[in-house]
């Protein structure tokens, strides 16, 4: 693929993924590429109804392989374990790989925020991060991907014109910090060569 | 990575000030979230990095109170994750009629929102005479609020859904007048109410509890504050008392997990049974 000329391979650590309105779908088709032996840490942001009490992480984990949940506050990270942040919670990652929840305000309108996620990954991963947005209705996530790049990670968006809702990649493409603009199809391709291609 | 490191460090030497200057010790807090707060603090302030911050809250008390009053953002509301009162009601509440008299302990309890779910509770279920409620929290400010119990009026209407999801079948407006803006909790729900000052960074078990309430607060420590604060819940506990956290805290890493079974496991109420717990 030409898209991923230049990338290498062996340097990630971690994937974070933020969507919103119409990400159900993509986020879906990412996941189910992936496999229980997927090595690189992978957090989600997805904006959820405030009374979501865990409901969407188990859909997904029913429907795909790699396990998919809602951490607890303080819960070591693995490799393999797709972590949603809980409706009306901030997920941010501490420095021994362990998650921290928030219930501070509410950033871009929305708890939990992409912004908060990306911005915590930097801190931590820095260029060994990778920062994925998807369809979305605000411009939540462009600020954390843009500390994301500064740090030199990877930047990928959904192709807005594949996206159900293209504001959210398209404010990261306008604010000019994306490497890759790809469609979901895609995104999933280049996390399973991250994967085994990170592995040899 | 080198601004991250030097980052760290600058708070690090920050709250290390903030602890010998004025006492307050945010040294356990969660890292991420402190640093995030501070970061927020900084863009506000002026200055340009976070050691700049560190002569500023060393000499001038009210910079000091402004930091700390950014560590300490309440955010709270009435009957705050419905199901859990319902759980209360429904499971706690018939333990709690057995007992002659009792003591409630919520531990941070911010601008008070929850206290007085907790107090409607127990009202509604004729045994609030009965209760000794002491809530507490480190920052004054927030504790001066919660014993004025007056809330913008358009969070009733939240409040109101809130405490019908929560079992609530009385009219919600019996429970606190409008005066202009503002809704005044009805004083009848503060007669039990003890506030107090309280630091869980520091200070120790105050008296022997039937229920330790403490919701959203742990998240904010790190795993050595965290334990510390259970340790001193599950000194305070009776034999039979209830703990109840936040839908995402777990007493998982802490030394105090085999104390206690759970009631409900997901909504993390607990028995303090000394008997082993799965969650």
């Amino acid at each position: 693929m030409r898209f991923i000329e230049g990338v290498e391979w062996g340097v990630y650590r971690a994937v974070v993924i933020g969507g919103s309105a119409g990400a159900l779908d993509p986020l879906k088709a990412i996941l189910s590429r992936m496999k229980n032996d997927f090595s690189l840490i992978i957090l989600v942001v997805q904006h959820l109804h405030a009374s979501d009490n865990g409901s969407f992480a188990e859909y997904l984990d029913g429907v795909v392989e790699v396990h998919v949940r809602e951490p607890c506050d303080k819960e070591q990270l693995q490799p393999g374990v797709v972590y949603i942040a809980p409706a009306n919670y901030h997920m941010l990652v501490e420095a021994d790989y362990s998650i921290s929840l928030t219930v501070d305000e509410r950033v871009n309108w929305s708890r939990p925020s992409i912004d908060v996620l990306f911005e915590s990954a930097a801190q931590i991963w820095g260029d060994a991060t990778v920062a994925i947005i998807l369809s979305g209705a605000n411009h939540d996530g462009t600020e954390g991907m843009r500390s994301i790049k500064a740090a030199g990670g990877l930047t990928i968006v959904q192709d807005p014109d594949h996206a159900d809702t293209p504001e959210m990649p398209r404010a990261a493409i306008q604010a000019d910090i994306v490497d890759m603009v790809v469609s979901e199809a895609d995104i999933a391709q280049i996390l399973v060569e991250l994967h085994e291609r990170g592995q040899s | 990575m080198v601004e991250e490191r030097t980052e760290n460090l600058e708070l690090e030497l920050l709250l290390d000030a903030i602890y010998k200057r004025w006492g307050y010790d945010f040294r356990s807090y969660a890292h991420a979230s402190i640093l995030r707060r501070t970061k927020q603090f900084l863009m506000e302030s002026g200055c340009s990095s976070i050691s700049e911050i560190i002569p500023k809250v060393i000499h001038d008390r009210e910079c000091f109170s402004q930091l700390a009053q950014r560590y300490s953002i309440p955010v709270t509301e009435m009957f705050r994750d419905p199901q859990v009162y319902l759980a209360l009601r429904e499971r706690v509440i018939p333990m709690l009629k057995t007992w002659p008299h009792f003591k409630i302990w919520h531990a941070g309890c911010a601008t008070g929102e929850e206290v007085y779910s907790l107090a409607i509770l127990l009202w509604e279920a004729g045994i609030y005479e009965r209760a000794t409620i002491y809530a507490t929290d480190f920052n004054d400010a927030v504790l001066d609020h919660a014993k004025e119990g007056v809330y913008e009026v358009e969070r009733m209407k939240e409040a109101t859904r809130n405490y019908q999801l929560a079992g609530g079948r009385e009219s919600f407006a019996n429970y606190f007048h409008v005066r202009y803006n503002a809704a005044v909790i009805d004083p009848k729900l503060k007669e039990r109410i003890v506030f107090s000052g309280h630091n869980l960074a520091c200070e120790g078990s105050f008296g022997e509890m039937h229920v330790v309430f403490c919701r959203n607060v742990l998240i904010y420590f790190n795993r050595d504050l965290q334990n510390r604060a259970l340790n001193l819940f599950t000194e305070s506990l009776v034999f039979g008392g209830f703990l109840c956290l936040g839908t995402k805290e777990t007493l998982r890493f802490s030394d105090v997990h085999d104390q206690y079974e759970s009631v409900d496991k997901k909504l993390r109420i607990f028995k303090n049974t000394g008997a082993a717990c799965d969650s």
